[in-house]
């Protein structure tokens, strides 16, 4: 059998959602500035240390920084996009973050979420909306045999139970 | 009687012994056996009784065709009924049990039955249990649940887990024989990422057993070699004890992986449901062997002949010293071949054929064994095990000729391609005259979105029965799936040296001529217990239709769902009915292949994670302080607090009362709240309520009320203006991703030009109330900013610190009480609500429960979404007409308002019901009724109770009802009769029982 998958809960990382036009060359311009990440296009997401940026929907992005960041740019968005139909919310709270580490979490994570995880469809750089069983929940690669996981506050529980069954020793298979 | 061999045996290690248990014996087995292939080796032939009649049924086939060898598998908590013992690889500790007999297999009192079966004709039940009328509830009913059933039900809770796996590929290949291989080895030479799934525990299928040269090479060493070669294919997956279990649209495919049904217990899971995206789908998938209809062909030690041989050469077990060989084709000499072979005894080769010239038949007369043309059996002696057999001729009416004495009988009525995976998804049949079988017509697939074929057949599967054309047809099958993909494969095919065979000639039943007494004895579906003259009786009775002959007879719905059955029964109805088989056509094949466990399509939703949770971010604090939970939506939340020695209603009262005189505490983060944004917020929302919200000023809230298109009021809350161009929604509990669904919806599809966005923020505030008297108190011992009732009057809002935490106040009520309601993030929920609680000590707070909540909003007439509506009410029904407004030209729900029913006087009017006993409680849905009787000779009814409360604070009953034209009945006293016997009268009122003028919340 193969190694270990560690699953960890992360620390809160501060969340920001902004919804508007993402043609938008000011819309752009908020979510760059504040990350200092490029923007990025369909199922994509720019990481650098906690900073982070992902594409959300076709309305949407996250923006991702430090908790103790996010007051400071909520008034920057909210300044920059004064007379741009945009919307700037703080979701740091409504979300919790989890880690796979590990050669198998590939695997670990396919045995919930119905997606591509194989490494020619699913890299780092990429985010995908998805569900774990029955909730709702996104993921991301920071880097090769590594995942991490967002979903929402109030389901944090059922989702640490789903991933610690999922990745129990002896029960992860080998095919990605 | 069956034994094992000295030698042979491909699948067993002897020198694994394993031990396991049959009806109690202990018995011994080798690793790679089968349970059958054990139960042969130890002499054990009689395994069952069957569902009907009770008759002694032994093993049929070796695989998952197997329609007689079921057993009750395991013991408490990992017992499983109806498992095939040709399907279940032995362990150490296996324990079996035989099924349907009582009190011993051997002694059996339904066997009576068998007896009877002159009185159980197909359709016996709609025929028997006719009269008296009511002797079916009570007599028949409860003796056909008793005695219907295979295997018993396990009582215990499944020990095991299980799981799903989603994978996608390029092209799947289910069956791992020698079409499967080949066909893998194309797609997988071609660079296609491939997933070849085998349901047995070995890949090579026939070519294990039967005697072919492929590539110069014997058949096992051609599959040792293949699966060497695409184990070394990086893009290629080999799994076996995997079964695709059903193949549905959009190449989406279902495989059910065993991981630990050969091991007694494992730390992983015991079975694997796979989620298979494919583009291709390769259905390599074999074919099965025909039964022969002749009498007595159900006793125990006869078999399909190719399982004979499988019994032989993979487990070096022989099923039986003395086999009489039965056939109509070339394929069965096989047998008789591999049983001469093994040093076993073969008395006879019948042959329903006229001629039998063949390379194989020649072999058999070569090697010394007496084969007879044109013969059948007229029956089989017998009743636990074979004794002999009775020679006939093929075309008589069944006289006997010779009787032979054996002790096993291999029959073959031809190979039928195994279509279910094709068929389905829609993939269509065509009659082959020639090889008397069904088999995919290549040029009908089942189709994806673009119209194209997603599914391709190879090998047997396609009806290519002989080796070499198999392996030809599987090469087509690899290269067309590449092709699919846009790419080419250009291997070559593997070159199968096979003796060439004669043809098969159709026998559907033995002898041709058979009389009543014979066909009566002659099974076609062993496991439901239909035999020829059931077929033939429906189709006189008029079921002319398969479908209707199946379900009037239950041909083929047993739990191996007609794999042997299905073509000979079609045969005979066809025949009987006089027209040609293709006309008459085949019922409908429906996933799962065999069946699949309940654990692996449940996957990991079971115990804890049978159902999401949702909890709020006090839940803790509640679970550790008494919460009595209740369900709402997907959150828990507490129902109440229960204190030491305290009742569930006591904690109720107690937390009312002091609510009321001082202050109480609710944890209200389940609440919707979404966040609408954008120059048009104020029009979008217009649209979305009843009542205006783009006069609302910033800073201020307002209650309101959402409708569907119908008219029907659907969610309520409280919307805060934040600015100009910003509010924030409240919405029930349960309604907060439905709402933001339905705004996002509207927004989307019919209103996209509205400069408007909105975000769910449900889950990122936590929100607490605190209500009753002392309520500002509270907050002012909590400090940090002004809330006072100038600063913060009753539908303001405004934000701030409380402590240390950022909130917004809002001053809102739903308990008639002066009310403040605090969002502040969620990560704060818990130190805030701790912070409350002692702050709120000298002031007398208790926290309380839902159940509180609903009594006091109930006190006050506020209606609940989900008590006072049920999807047909509408706001002026329950007296919110000043909520809906008039002069908005539009709104969703508007114009189905004005309709003339909905302006009907006499519509069920929410009202306030008083009990004339105060102490008598209306149950909840009691329905108020007038004298007399309607046209159905039912009570007249008027309405019915929809909230129903024992009010601590009024020391009294109160309840809320929709009843016909309510609004004019104040003062009228209805009945409601709740029992035999026992009326409730209760007087009509105004709905809000306490503080009609709101003095309360206005301090």
């Amino acid at each position: 059998m193969s190694e270990t998958v560690q699953v960890a809960r992360l620390n809160s990382r501060g969340m920001i959602t902004l919804k508007g036009d993402l043609a938008d060359q000011d819309f752009q311009d908020v979510a760059v500035k504040i990350t200092g990440l490029s923007f990025p296009s369909q199922r994509e997401i720019r990481l650098s240390g906690e900073m982070g940026l992902a594409w959300m929907a076709a309305d949407e992005v996250l923006l991702m920084l430090p908790v103790e960041d996010v007051s400071a740019a909520i008034e920057t968005a909210d300044e920059m996009l004064r007379r741009a139909p945009a919307v700037v919310a703080n979701v740091t709270d409504a979300r919790v973050l989890f880690s796979l580490k590990g050669k198998r979490s590939r695997e670990v994570l396919a045995k919930l979420a119905p997606v591509d995880l194989s490494r020619e469809a699913f890299q780092p750089g990429q985010i995908r909306r998805t569900r774990l069983a029955q909730v709702a929940a996104a993921f991301w690669m920071p880097q090769e045999a590594q995942f991490e996981i967002m979903c929402f506050r109030s389901v944090a529980d059922y989702v640490t139970e789903l991933l610690e069954m999922s990745a129990a020793p002896g029960t992860v298979p080998e095919y990605f | 009687m069956s034994t094992r061999l000295a030698i042979g045996g491909l699948l067993i290690n002897r020198d694994v012994p394993v031990e396991f248990t049959f009806n109690g014996s202990r018995l011994r087995g080798f690793k790679g056996d089968t349970l059958a292939s054990a139960l042969l080796a130890n002499g054990e032939s009689f395994i069952g009784r069957s569902f009907k009649y009770h008759r002694p049924r032994g093993i049929v086939a070796s695989g998952a065709e197997e329609p007689n060898a079921l057993v009750n598998l395991g013991k408490g908590a990992r017992a499983e009924p109806n498992q095939r013992a040709t399907t279940t690889e032995l362990f150490e500790g296996l324990e079996a049990r035989s099924q349907n007999h009582w009190p011993s297999l051997k002694y059996d009192v339904g066997a009576i039955n068998s007896k009877l079966s002159h009185l159980f004709p197909a359709g016996f039940y709609y025929k028997t249990f006719m009269h008296p009328r009511s002797a079916w509830k009570h007599v028949f009913e409860p003796f056909i649940r008793q005695s219907a059933g295979l295997g018993a039900a396990p009582v215990e809770k499944d020990a095991d887990r299980y799981e799903y796996f989603y994978a996608t590929v390029d092209v799947l290949v289910i069956g791992g024989g020698m079409a499967g291989l080949a066909a893998a080895r194309q797609a997988g030479e071609a660079g296609a990422k491939v997933l070849l799934c085998e349901q047995t525990q070995a890949f090579g299928g026939r070519a294990l057993v039967d005697e072919l040269e492929v590539d110069g090479n014997n058949g096992p060493e051609w599959v040792a070699s293949e699966v060497a070669a695409l184990e070394s294919m990086e893009r290629v997956t080999l799994r076996t004890r995997m079964m695709g279990a059903g193949v549905y649209d959009h190449g989406y495919v279902l495989a059910y992986e065993r991981l630990g049904d050969h091991e007694l217990s494992s730390t992983g899971p015991r079975h694997r449901l796979w989620r298979i995206r494919a583009k291709q789908v390769i259905t390599a998938t074999g074919a099965i062997e025909r039964p022969l209809s002749f009498a007595g062909n159900d006793v125990p030690g006869v078999m399909l002949a190719a399982a004979v041989r499988d019994y032989v050469a993979l487990y070096g077990v022989s099923p039986g010293d003395r086999t009489v060989v039965v056939t109509n084709n070339d394929d069965g000499y096989r047998t008789a071949m591999a049983l001469h072979a093994a040093g076993l005894v073969v008395p006879a080769v019948l042959d329903a054929r006229t001629e039998a010239t063949g390379a194989l038949p020649e072999a058999a007369r070569a090697a010394g064994l007496r084969v007879e043309t044109g013969r059948g059996i007229a029956s089989v002696k017998g009743t636990t095990g074979v004794e002999a057999v009775e020679v006939c001729a093929q075309a008589g009416e069944g006289a006997v000729l010779e009787a032979i004495s054996c002790d096993c009988v291999a029959m073959s009525g031809g190979w039928s391609p195994v279509v279910h995976l094709w068929s389905h998804c829609g993939g269509k049949l065509l009659w082959d005259e020639g090889q008397a079988l069904f088999r995919p017509d290549a040029k009908r697939p089942p189709t994806g979105a673009g119209g194209e074929g997603f599914v391709i057949t190879a090998g047997a599967a396609s009806g290519a029965l002989q080796a070499n054309v198999a392996l030809a047809d599987a090469l087509d099958a690899g290269k067309n799936a590449v092709a699919a993909l846009g790419g080419s494969a250009s291997g070559r095919a593997p070159k199968a040296v096979v003796p060439a065979e004669e043809p098969v000639a159709p026998v559907w039943r033995m002898p041709q001529g058979a009389g009543y007494k014979l066909r009566s004895k002659a099974f076609l579906d062993y496991q439901n217990d239909v035999k020829v003259s059931d077929v033939q009786l429906a189709a006189q009775e008029g079921f002319e239709s398969v479908e209707h002959a199946k379900r009037y007879t239950t041909l083929g719905m047993a739990t191996d769902q007609g794999k042997l059955s299905n073509i000979n029964g079609l045969a005979i109805l066809s025949d009987a009915l006089g027209q040609p088989i293709p006309q008459t056509g085949t019922t409908t094949f429906r996933p799962p292949y065999t069946p699949i466990s309940m654990g692996a399509i449940a996957g990991e939703a079971r115990d804890g994670l049978f159902k999401p949770i949702r909890k709020t971010p006090m839940d803790g604090w509640h679970d550790e302080n008494g919460a009595h939970w209740e369900p709402v939506a997907d959150w828990r939340r507490p129902y109440t607090y229960r204190g030491a020695g305290e009742s569930v209603s006591e904690a109720v009262t107690r937390e009312i009362l002091n609510t009321r005189t001082a202050v109480g505490l609710l944890d209200a983060s389940t609440l919707g709240k979404i966040l609408v944004k954008g120059p048009d917020a104020a029009i979008f929302l217009d649209l979305i309520y009843t009542n205006m919200m783009s006069t609302l000023k910033v800073g201020r809230c307002r209650y309101g009320l959402m409708c569907t298109e119908n008219g029907f009021l659907f969610d309520d809350g409280v919307v805060a203006r934040l600015s100009e161009d910003s509010f924030l929604l409240h919405t029930t509990s349960g309604g907060s991703d439905g709402v933001y669904g339905w705004l996002e919806e509207w927004l989307q599809t019919e209103w996209w030009d509205l400069k408007v966005h909105c975000v769910n923020l449900t889950e990122q505030f936590a929100q607490v109330a605190v209500v009753g008297p002392r309520a500002r108190a509270v907050l002012e011992t909590l400090g940090g900013m002004d809330v006072s009732p100038d600063a913060l009057p009753f539908m303001g809002f405004r934000d701030g610190l409380l402590g240390d935490v950022p909130v917004r106040v809002y001053r809102i009520s739903f308990s008639g009480e002066l009310s403040y309601e605090i969002a502040l993030p969620a990560g704060h929920g818990l130190a805030f609500w701790e912070a409350c609680l002692a702050a709120g000590e000298p002031h007398g707070i208790m926290p309380y429960g839902t159940e509180a909540l609903h009594v006091m909003r109930a006190e006050k007439g506020f209606i609940m979404i989900g008590d006072e509506t049920d999807g047909t009410v509408t706001p002026q029904d329950l007296n919110l007409g000043w909520a809906v407004s008039k002069k908005k030209t539009d709104f969703i729900g508007k114009r189905a308002q004005e309709r003339s029913h909905f302006q009907d006087s006499e519509r069920k009017q929410l009202v306030g019901l008083e009990t004339l006993d105060p102490g008598a409680l209306l149950p909840d849905g009691a329905h108020a009724v007038e004298p007399g009787l309607n046209a159905y000779g039912a009570a007249r009814t008027l309405g019915h109770v929809t909230s129903t409360y024992h009010s601590p604070t009024l020391e009294r009953s109160i309840a809320m009802g929709l009843i016909n034209g309510g609004s004019r009945r104040m003062g009228e006293v209805l009945d409601f009769p709740v029992d035999k016997g026992v009326t409730i009268r209760a007087r009509v009122v105004d709905p809000v029982f306490l503080d009609k003028d709101g003095e309360r919340q206005n301090v």
